[in-house]
């Protein structure tokens, strides 16, 4: 790594923490409910929210009334989002007068919006009017967003009361996290972007002279560029924070016009992570000690920058196929050297490759580069960390929920060991929570694994593979991963906008949303009904190094024997078939 | 259920108005009156029309122009209406082909150093990359200054004019912006 690059990575991650306990802080006290900083301006609008569509605030929901709230909510917003795509023709704010995207496709981008998973099959600027931009995706970023944040926090409710069976209610912690949390944040981030130089408009695409005009594959002249713009901004600080990751234009923020600079790719990384990581101080404040929040964060941590660290090594070592051509793949001041393919001048290798780690450890998604293009190690790292269900930030709630899961594997592990009844946060942990957490965990898994079985045993499967052998396998395996994690990044490669993708992601991201959601809902009513157990001299304490050490180990163990044998299909005989042909020509 | 689903309803199109409808014209209201270049794609104006975006590449292939990063954009380079990467793994055959001729169309025109710097022959993750490294720019140096009749260090000088370090001296890798650099040119050449 060159000693900028190390600055650089240093620098996001420092002031990625400085901001943890801050945002952290305020978002406890919004989910607590009071949020003081603001309530004189939200308090209104907030009140007015309730009035209009009939909640009553004070009334508390149990765990299988919050679960039925969240599907009602996902429902409809998965209908509205496909009724929007339907009749994109006949809806105004469509300067390209784009039509009707077509059933399949609808199908998988409302479940993709809905489910925070924000994989496209689509290209933005070609697919998608202002509007449908705007009136259906947008709004998902958000309240899909706020859906994960509010599950999560009916987990904390049910470690925090006791002898009683509710755990909140749905729509409130819906409204106060978009409209305490995320309007906000996105206000301001939006308004950064937009000074950088990221498009808000609602002109239609511009027509410009070329300076030197070309011609095309059938040698017709070419004189002007059609740029394509509309009201990206907005879009992409949600779709940043809210670990969305869907871009307004195709290749997401690759594009220079929605991420034009290296300060707007700054804050848009550090969207990435923010609320995640905040949201694991939240957790310790809530559950009143801090301690438990700082151990999550650093197991996060210690899980992040290992695999940081190989990523940006692996691209900056460079292609030897090139290396071959007598191409400078050399790092030095007036260039970054390393494996350029499909990475941005401006981004270079350390600030893409940091980038493709902190979207696949979020569940965000976003892209700043191809991950298609990436050496086999810097696919594997990405394909990996979203294999572990997740939950290394993970998205915004379901990260930290995913998380808390693996906590309680990991809870039950010790107290197997030791021969006590397992405990966590003052709970004991019974045989219902563990096989609701096992759900939680192997659900993804299985549709993972016989997700990819399925697409890659099948002619409809196989024949949209660019990319030939182990990439190939590694395009399909990165595909079905993406979406069974509701992350929405691609090997791009893979011709995913058909019925046969469609169809199959838009199933897996169903499974991974919602056999997760529903497990963490099962147990959070299932804790809220226990009583708190005082810590004892029997209790394992879950804020050490030890309970750190133990739960990355349960994350990495259940990653590892899942996927080897299928990483090993994909970018470990790459690795090898590279390393192979590299001996070839030097002897 | 029933009063569940109503409700859900019910706050999705409040959160509709709210974020699909007033968050994004807040946003463009305040870009349009603060940022108006930027948020409208930052174009250059040359006179009547438009010469391009300073953020969006565009292909050269003249031996008197910087050329940019390689392009992936169908059905012609730098489509900026359909940004596309070439998704090449790294053991593609297409990525070796489309290196090799890069190269040999760079010596075609007059480029002859030795060693290719790495942008200059792979393709962006945009396919509207603006952008090449000043190691790039550098390599390029002697054939322009050939074909424009220029002494070399008159080109560097353009060059450094177009050239933009690390922003707030940490962030991301210097650049230089291909358009502006040979607008720069044209414009030096016409004066």
């Amino acid at each position: 790594m060159t000693a900028n690059g190390v600055l650089q990575l240093g620098l996001y991650l420092g002031v990625l923490l400085a901001c943890v306990k801050p945002l952290g802080l305020y978002t406890a006290r919004v989910y607590s409910g009071s949020a003081p900083l603001l309530e004189p301006v939200i308090g209104p609008v907030e009140r007015l929210f309730y009035r209009l569509c009939g909640v009553d605030r004070s009334k508390e929901m149990t765990g299988r009334q919050y679960s039925v709230a969240v599907l009602m909510f996902s429902l409809v917003s998965f209908v509205a989002v496909y009724a929007v795509q339907r009749m994109q023709g006949w809806l105004p704010l469509n300067p390209e007068s784009l039509p009707a995207v077509s059933p399949d496709s609808s199908f998988n981008t409302a479940v993709s919006f809905a489910t925070n998973t924000n994989w496209q099959g689509y290209g933005g600027e070609s697919t998608m009017s202002y509007f449908t931009q705007m009136v259906a995706l947008t709004v998902q970023n958000f309240v899909s967003a706020a859906v994960g944040m509010a599950v999560l926090v009916a987990l904390i409710r049910g470690f925090t009361r006791q002898n009683t069976d509710t755990i909140g209610n749905f729509w409130v912690d819906l409204v106060r996290g978009t409209l305490y949390v995320l309007v906000p944040l996105s206000l301001v981030l939006a308004v950064l972007l937009v000074s950088q130089g990221v498009v808000q408009t609602f002109d239609a695409y511009h027509e410009v002279t070329l300076l030197e005009p070309t011609v095309d594959a059938e040698g017709k002249a070419i004189n002007t560029q059609t740029i394509a713009v509309g009201p990206a901004a907005s879009q992409v600080a949600i779709k940043q924070l809210g670990t969305n990751g869907g871009g307004f234009f195709n290749v997401n923020s690759a594009h220079p016009l929605e991420n034009p600079t290296p300060l707007s790719n700054f804050l848009q990384m550090l969207a990435i992570l923010l609320i995640p990581a905040a949201l694991c101080f939240a957790f310790g404040e809530m559950v009143g000690d801090r301690r438990q929040g700082w151990a999550l964060l650093t197991a996060m941590l210690v899980i992040f920058v290992p695999l940081l660290v190989v990523t940006v090594m692996a691209e900056q070592a460079g292609n030897p196929v090139l290396a071959k051509l007598n191409v400078d793949q050399t790092d030095a001041d007036s260039q970054p050297g390393g494996n350029m393919e499909g990475k941005e001048t401006r981004f270079g290798i350390a600030n893409s490759a940091l980038w493709a780690v902190a979207t696949t450890a979020a569940s965000n998604g976003s892209v700043n580069s191809m991950h298609d293009s990436y050496m086999p190690l810097g696919g594997l790292v990405t394909m990996w960390l979203m294999q572990l269900g997740e939950v290394v930030f993970g998205g915004v709630g379901s990260g930290l929920y995913g998380m808390l899961m693996f906590a309680i594997v990991a809870v039950f592990l010790s107290g197997l060991m030791v021969g006590r009844t397992p405990e966590y946060l003052g709970k004991k942990i019974g045989a219902f929570e563990m096989k609701m957490a096992s759900l939680a965990i192997l659900f993804p898994c299985a549709m993972v694994l016989v997700g990819t079985a399925v697409a890659v045993t099948s002619t409809y499967g196989r024949a949209t593979i660019f990319n030939s052998g182990p990439h190939g396998f590694s395009e399909v395996l990165y595909a079905v991963s993406s979406a069974s994690n509701n992350n929405g990044s691609a090997f791009a490669g893979l011709g995913a906008n058909n019925p046969f993708y469609n169809g199959l992601l838009g199933l897996a991201m169903l499974v991974g949303r919602f056999w997760v959601m529903l497990p963490v809902l099962a147990i959070a009513g299932s804790l809220a009904a226990k009583k708190s157990v005082p810590v004892g001299p029997g209790t394992l304490p879950t804020h050490t190094p030890l309970f750190v050490m133990l739960l990355v180990a349960v994350v990495i163990v259940v990653g590892a024997l899942s996927f080897f044998p299928a990483l090993a299909l994909g970018p470990i005989v790459e690795q090898l078939q590279m390393a192979k042909s590299n001996l070839e020509t030097s002897s | 259920m029933f009063q569940q689903l109503r409700t859900a309803t019910l706050i999705l199109i409040a959160m509709t108005i709210l974020t699909g409808g007033i968050y994004p014209l807040v946003v463009t209201a305040i870009a349009q009156v603060v940022f108006p270049s930027a948020a409208n794609g930052s174009l250059i104006r040359q006179g009547e029309q438009f010469a391009g975006s300073d953020l969006v590449g565009q292909s050269f292939s003249r031996p008197d122009y910087f050329w940019g990063r390689l392009s992936a954009t169908a059905p012609v380079p730098y489509n900026a209406a359909a940004s596309s990467g070439s998704n090449f793994g790294p053991l593609h055959p297409g990525l070796k082909a489309a290196t090799e001729a890069r190269i040999s169309a760079l010596k075609a025109a007059g480029s002859t150093g030795k060693s290719i710097p790495v942008d200059l022959v792979t393709a962006s993750a945009s396919g509207l990359d603006p952008h090449i490294s000043p190691a790039s720019a550098e390599f390029q140096v002697p054939r322009i200054a050939a074909s424009r009749k220029m002494s070399e260090e008159a080109v560097r000088d353009v060059v450094r004019q177009s050239t933009a370090g690390r922003q707030l001296g940490v962030l991301g890798e210097p650049r230089v912006n291909v358009l502006r650099l040979n607008l720069a040119l044209d414009q030096r050449k016409s004066n």
